[in-house]
């Protein structure tokens, strides 16, 4: 088994209340889901937008990250799965997707 | 674990209430903007680690917080709640207000108030109903256009309009102001349109009906509660609204159409709601004064009484349309007064006391007299007549429902052979 990590990029406001808590329902579903199966690590944490950006030789410090809403990352999950192609299967159920955001599956380096 | 059914959709209308108390009316804009912003960090930080033991003190602590923030850092730049401005000014007094704001018993008194400020005398009733469901049951302009079957333009206008009157205001409405019985009275009728846009309305999704009718009830009740609201003119109104919602399940069938009343599954009908329904309308037979709703509600409970279609005292039914027609006429009250005689006495009284109806012209475009009509002639063996009736009916027919419904009698009269 090797570890994942799921970057969620994108982010779109729900118009209603009633949008808001079917969504939060569908992704709370989808990550329960997986949790019965064993395969969620960590469910991670929700990242607000904006932030500060340190970057350089010079250590720059400026006012970010200002990137398109569609590549925010506004969270992440860590997740267990067999290899990359299960992670990949795994995310596939993730609510992002319509809302046009994305899911970043990034596998942890092992030690040795 | 589960979020209770349209629970973001309730604690908006608590939330904006009691913000709204604090911030003043005028900041009517900034309330909705520091809840919304309370459920966005709800939705972000539930989708991710799951519901919180207590969902909505999560929400509640999460507005208070912004809210003190906010009370903070703008004191000296805008005008909140001129009622609470002096505690408001001082850190002393600003935590014990909000905490005080907060409080289960402060947050039900502002949605009573919201709710009243929503029925300004200066809005129309339809803008009134449209500003109670956005602000005070967190529908959205997309989802009141809908149930409304209107466009979202036309939605998006009457409540832009109607939030500025509000937000003109200089407090939310005090409820033991003078004109207290008057706006009283226009709380109660915006939520019996309210009940009636769900329970006769033009929406053919059978779950968007329900919703206004169960909105239009979960707000009753929080008139209920309070000693001075519950008067027997809302205990009558919540008679007719319980006794109604009852039957609602047959009303509809699974495909959204209309079923006529001889075919409804009494089988289906809440026995619960009934028993409440009764409840009430025993609690609005104190006091003087005999309204609307009380003679509507009794009707509603002489239909309920009966086990079969077929089994209706029509003759009390009448009477009670007689007294109705007394205190509170209308043309579409004889019309269904009408209807009543034509189960009671037969087609030719019934299509006699159509003709008396003094202001018939006022029904020209309601699609139900014409349908009466042809109802009345299928009775009376008049066929062609019968169906000439619906087709006129289903050229006044608004929404698709009513539509199918109309096709449905012309077919009826082509069962038989000309």
């Amino acid at each position: 088994m090797t570890e994942f990590v799921y970057l969620y990029r994108g982010y779109q406001l729900p118009a209603s209340p009633e949008e808001m808590q079917k969504k939060t329902a569908k992704w709370m579903t989808w990550l329960k889901d997986l949790s019965d199966k064993g395969h969620v690590k960590s469910f991670g944490e929700p990242l607000q937008p904006g932030g500060m950006v340190v970057k350089g030789k010079k250590k720059q410090v400026i006012d970010g990250p200002y990137a398109e809403a569609k590549d925010v990352v506004g969270g992440f999950s860590l997740i267990v799965a067999k290899d990359i192609e299960q992670a990949v299967e795994f995310s596939l159920g993730c609510p992002i997707f319509e809302d046009g955001g994305s899911v970043e599956v990034r596998p942890i380096r092992q030690l040795a | 674990m589960e979020i209770e059914e349209h629970f973001f959709r309730h604690e908006f209308g608590r939330i904006v209430a009691t913000l709204t108390r604090l911030f003043g009316v005028s900041n009517l804009a900034l309330a909705e903007d520091v809840t919304q912003d309370a459920f966005c960090r709800a939705m972000e930080t539930w989708k991710l680690r799951g519901l919180p033991a207590n969902p909505s003190a999560w929400l509640m602590a999460t507005a208070k917080n912004r809210a003190l923030d906010i009370l903070r850092r703008e004191r000296t730049v805008r005008t909140f709640e001129p009622e609470l401005t002096r505690f408001l000014e001082s850190e002393w007094t600003l935590v014990p207000t909000v905490e005080e704001a907060f409080s289960t018993y402060a947050v039900k008194d502002s949605q009573l108030r919201m709710i009243f400020s929503c029925c300004h005398p200066r809005l129309a009733e339809e803008a009134q109903i449209a500003l109670v469901l956005y602000i005070l049951c967190g529908f959205s302009v997309k989802e009141i256009a809908q149930a409304f079957v209107s466009s979202h333009a036309a939605i998006e206008k009457r409540i832009t309009r109607a939030k500025s009157i509000l937000a003109e205001s200089t407090k939310l409405f005090d409820l033991a102001d003078a004109d207290f019985p008057a706006r009283l009275s226009s709380v109660q009728q915006a939520l019996y349109l309210l009940f009636n846009e769900g329970y006769h309305g033009a929406s053919s999704e059978a779950v968007v009906r329900t919703e206004l009718c169960q909105e239009a009830m979960r707000l009753m009740n929080l008139l209920l509660e309070q000693f001075t609201l519950a008067t027997p003119k809302t205990h009558a109104l919540a008679a007719l609204m319980y006794l109604n919602a009852a039957r609602l399940p047959t009303r509809l069938d699974g495909g959204g159409n209309l079923v006529s009343f001889f075919e409804q599954d009494r089988s289906l009908w809440d026995r619960r709601l009934l028993a409440e329904g009764q409840a009430f309308l025993d609690l609005s037979a104190s006091g003087t004064e005999l309204t609307e709703y009380h003679i509507e509600a009794a009707i509603a409970s002489v239909h309920t009484s009966a086990a079969r279609g077929e089994d209706t005292d029509w003759k009390q039914i009448v009477s009670l349309y007689d007294v109705l027609m007394a205190i509170h006429p209308s043309p579409v009250v004889a019309l269904n007064r009408a209807i009543a005689i034509t189960q009671l006495d037969g087609p030719e009284r019934g299509l006699e006391a159509i003709n008396t109806i003094h202001d018939l012209h006022r029904l020209s475009s309601y699609p139900f007299y014409p349908a009466t009509l042809g109802e009345i002639e299928l009775r009376r063996g008049n066929h062609p007549v019968a169906k000439a009736h619906f087709s006129t009916a289903l050229s006044l027919a608004r929404n698709p429902m009513e539509r199918n419904f109309l096709r449905r009698r012309i077919d009826a009269c082509e069962e038989f052979p000309e």
